[in-house]
């Protein structure tokens, strides 16, 4: 608690308004907001099935791709944004195929930041759902195959649902962890104003030249943060 | 549609090998102890495992034929199954839960629906239709099952220990009521219970597997008056022996031999009621044929009687009133006289 503090202790409150309503304030926020939501979307969609696979099926090296998708937590998320450069990049292993074939590049771009952090924050929500799938009684995808449900649709009709909580936890975790990406999207995205500066960005760079521009600039993500988090959380408590 | 298969399962230290044929309209009840297989049977006609040896084929399709590499997945099945719990899925309404299996079928969601809500009125719940499965008592949830199991009109009915799940008072209504749709069922049924009287009212052929093997087949009456098996001698409530006969005389080892009524040549079974047995004071004079001297190991109620247990030449049960208890002052470790109406004991063909 004691950094949240002195984080509100130090802040300028008198010249706040004037600061929040700078222009490159409000771009690096909306552009972290929508760079961590596309992020959870990408991590949904590649995540949920991978965590199902993980959780429901048996194939060789499956532990091996456990432990793989655990590897972005223990990552420093620098030497992901690196290993994403090298796979990515221009002269990366996809990144001249993308290039050429689909003019696709994804370093330095939006769409680069939300790759980075997707990388760093899809082991939250695998975790997550695979743990509500485990604890999730497999029999009833049984119950509703022996109704005539093929796999998907038992999957999308009886086990999604009943492991929605889950889901929903692990999404807002990964949404969590996106929004306070740096390391990975500073390195293979790079600090570009509206395109691929997001709020941690922001702050790491106004720190080096104006302190108090780094605080409100902090104070505005601790906000944001909390906000979304709490309002979540009650909105789960309420429904569950 | 006849069902006509035979399951073979391997697991490590257990293997399940059980023939079972089920014409059309008709309730086979595999009967057995827990840790029979008679789950893993139903499991494997349903698809939900695959076969390892043998075969099921319904009507004139191969469902599962593992020499043939052929294995229909349960869900291009039509078969209907109400599991043990029900699985009745948490999230939808009782409606939704019947309307599931005709929309995975392909029908419209009206008409769904419209099946869904006839079935519900069928087994009477039409006014509990939006209801939650857990706001369901343990009766009306069997039935939502049943609903939701007949909804895709199956050819083949499995039911798993349908009413092992319900309280006495429950059991009785839910019995009579599954036995009425049961009748109304086209397709063959097969029914696993280790409940006798489920069994009996509700099956028209009993198949008793015992570690994963069929020991006896046949109706109730015949199970109940000729068991073959330790298993189901306790099951139908009869003292079993099993012995050698030459004429009436029957050798039931250690030297014992009872008299019986019919005589037989070979190995053949003996078996008499428990109420079959009167016990004496003092060796009795006169008409039984067969007496021995026993003694009290048990004593426990068995409906208006009590219930003896006895060992002595032969274990052995016996039934007597209270009164005859207390005269007779019957308690463990007491010695008595057995005696045993020649009449009384039926022999048979082992």
């Amino acid at each position: 608690m004691l950094p949240l503090a002195g984080l509100l202790i130090r802040a300028p409150w008198s010249t706040l308004p004037q600061r929040l309503t700078e222009p490159g304030v409000l771009a690096a926020l909306r552009l972290s907001l929508l760079t961590a939501t596309l992020a959870t979307a990408l991590c949904l969609l590649a995540g949920v099935p991978l965590a199902w696979l993980l959780a429901r099926t048996t194939f060789p090296g499956r532990r091996l791709v456990r432990a793989l998708v655990t590897v972005p937590l223990v990552l420093p998320p620098v030497v992901g944004g690196v290993a994403l450069l090298l796979v990515f990049g221009r002269r990366g292993l996809l990144g001249g195929w993308l290039d050429a074939t689909l003019g696709v590049t994804l370093p330095f771009t939006t769409a680069g930041v939300v790759l980075a952090e997707a990388f760093v924050a899809m082991p939250f929500l695998v975790i997550s759902v695979e743990g509500a799938l485990r604890a999730a009684d497999a029999r009833y995808e049984e119950a509703a195959a022996t109704l005539g449900a093929g796999r998907w649709t038992a999957f999308r009709r009886v086990t999604l649902p009943l492991i929605a909580p889950g889901v929903a936890a692990g999404a807002v975790l990964c949404w969590a962890r996106a929004l306070g990406e740096f390391g990975a999207t500073i390195t293979f995205a790079g600090n570009f104003p509206g395109r691929t500066q997001t709020m941690p960005l922001a702050v790491y760079l106004a720190l080096e030249q104006d302190l108090d521009a780094a605080i409100v600039l902090s104070l505005v993500l601790l906000a944001v943060s909390v906000l979304i988090l709490a309002g979540l959380r009650d909105r789960w408590l309420g429904t569950s | 549609m006849t069902l006509d298969a035979h399951l073979v399962v391997r697991r490590p230290g257990f293997t399940l090998d059980v023939p079972l044929r089920a014409e059309p309209g008709e309730v086979v009840a595999l009967l057995g102890p827990n840790g029979a297989g008679k789950t893993t049977a139903l499991r494997a006609l349903a698809g939900l495992i695959a076969l390892d040896d043998g075969y099921v084929r319904l009507h004139d399709r191969t469902l599962d034929d593992p020499a043939a590499r052929l294995f229909i997945a349960p869900e291009q099945r039509r078969i209907g199954v109400v599991f043990q719990d029900y699985l009745l899925f948490p999230h939808l309404s009782a409606v939704d839960n019947v309307a599931f299996g005709p929309r995975c079928r392909g029908l419209s969601r009206a008409e769904s629906r419209r099946r869904a809500d006839d079935l519900l009125t069928r087994v009477g719940l039409a006014e509990h239709a939006g209801k939650k499965p857990r706001q369901l008592s343990g009766g009306q949830a069997q039935r939502v099952a049943l609903a939701r199991a007949l909804a895709t009109e199956p050819e083949l009915l499995l039911l798993d220990e349908p009413l092992a799940a319900l309280d006495a008072r429950t059991r009785l209504d839910t019995r009579a009521h599954l036995r009425t749709h049961l009748g109304a069922h086209a397709g063959p049924a097969v029914l696993v219970t280790h409940d006798p009287l489920d069994a009996m009212m509700l099956a028209d052929r009993l198949v008793i597997v015992e570690d994963g093997r069929v020991v006896q087949t046949g109706d109730a009456a015949t199970i109940t008056s000729r068991p073959r098996t330790d298993y189901v001698a306790r099951l139908v409530g009869l003292n079993l022996y099993r012995g050698h006969a030459e004429g009436i005389r029957v050798q039931v080892g250690g030297g014992f031999t009872l008299t019986t009524a019919t005589p037989h040549t070979g190995d053949v079974f003996v078996a008499f009621p428990p109420a079959a047995v009167a016990l004496y004071a003092v060796r009795p004079e006169g008409s039984p044929r067969n007496t021995w001297q026993a003694t009290v190991t048990a004593v426990a109620r068995h409906g208006d009687a009590l219930r003896i247990e006895l060992t002595g030449p032969v274990a052995v049960a016996a039934d007597v009133t209270p009164a005859a208890a207390v005269q007779l002052g019957l308690e463990p470790g007491r010695e008595v006289w057995a005696a045993l109406k020649a009449t009384e004991a039926t022999a048979y063909p082992a």
